[in-house]
């Protein structure tokens, strides 16, 4: 056997291991991205998850203005660190709609007490299948809906203070 | 006194992954009455990867939403949907990440050369191993 062939298992071993210090260094990103950005919202009708707040159906989300919807539930921990952010946004003149996930009406009332009230329509989504329709995996979670009813952005997590700009130009964009 | 401390930060700790507090939706851990729709919507969710504890398929899962879409596949076969719709609905929303079978994407062809690979150099060592052993 050559001399140079006699390195190869130690060279292979240098390689693995290269590549395992590389993964454990810099891990894979472990976000999910909805490739329904540009695509029609699926249709849907989510019954009213509060008495005195409308239900949301897709029809809804094809009004003719951008919208922004947000998937929210009241067992999710960041959800109330975006509620001022969202607040922020109404005041903007933002049009939100909320979807609840899993979630019961009066937990979900409990949570807007507590941290306000962005929605204009809230629909309960129980078995999570809209948020599965959209190609989301998680709350909290925003997409983008211009005015007929085209998916044009997804926000992944809260929406920061930070992310106000983004989400307005957004908007303005599906305008 | 060091009890006590570790009594306190119990209280401290706070969930980072919270589920919801509704009952697992109707088919997430039930079995379809017919079972070759049950065999079939079993190797889909097997072949499914779970959105939460990524490295899971949606069988194996305990999370909220793997169990939300095991209610939807077993539904949708119980329907009457074939599994490779199902799966098709699945990739158009999540992309291919979301199925565990390899499909013939470029990306995957290293996966489906590499048995090929390996014998070819398995042979090849073999070859010089015999040929060295054998009597000149």
């Amino acid at each position: 056997m050559s001399r140079a062939l006699r390195f190869a298992p130690l060279v292979l071993l240098v390689i693995l291991l290269a590549g395992l210090i590389w993964r454990l260094a810099t891990p894979t990103d472990t976000v999910v991205t909805s490739k329904m950005e540009g695509k029609r919202l699926p249709a849907f009708v989510l019954p009213a998850m509060l008495p005195g707040k409308p239900a949301l159906s897709s029809q809804d989300l094809a009004a003719g203005q951008p919208r922004l919807v947000n998937f929210f539930a009241s067992w999710c921990v960041p959800c109330i660190a975006e509620a001022p952010v969202l607040q922020q946004l109404k005041q903007r003149g933002v049009a939100i709609e909320g979807i609840a996930v899993r979630d019961r009406p009066e937990d979900v009332a409990a949570f807007l007490a507590r941290n306000g009230d962005p929605y204009q329509r809230i629909g309960s989504d129980a078995q999570s299948r809209v948020q599965i329709a959209l190609g989301s995996s998680g709350v909290p979670e925003s997409f983008v809906i211009d005015g007929r009813g085209v998916i044009r952005y997804q926000h992944i997590g809260a929406i920061k203070p930070a992310d106000v700009a983004l989400i307005m130009r957004q908007l303005e964009q599906a305008r | 006194m060091r009890r006590l401390a570790i009594l306190l930060l119990l209280f401290l700790a706070q969930p980072l992954l919270a589920d919801s507090n509704l009952p697992p939706a109707d088919w997430a851990n039930r079995q379809l009455p017919d079972p070759a729709q049950e065999a079939q919507a079993q190797a889909l969710m097997a072949e499914i990867r779970c959105l939460v504890c990524q490295g899971q398929s949606i069988a194996d899962s305990d999370a909220d939403l793997a169990g939300d879409m095991r209610d939807l596949v077993r539904r949708r076969i119980a329907a009457g949907d074939k599994p490779a719709a199902i799966r098709g609905w699945l990739v158009q929303r999540y992309g291919s990440w979301i199925s565990y079978r390899p499909t013939a994407e470029p990306a995957a062809w290293p996966l489906w050369l590499a048995p090929f690979a390996l014998l070819v150099a398995g042979a090849w060592l073999l070859r010089r191993r015999i040929r060295l052993r054998a009597p000149r």
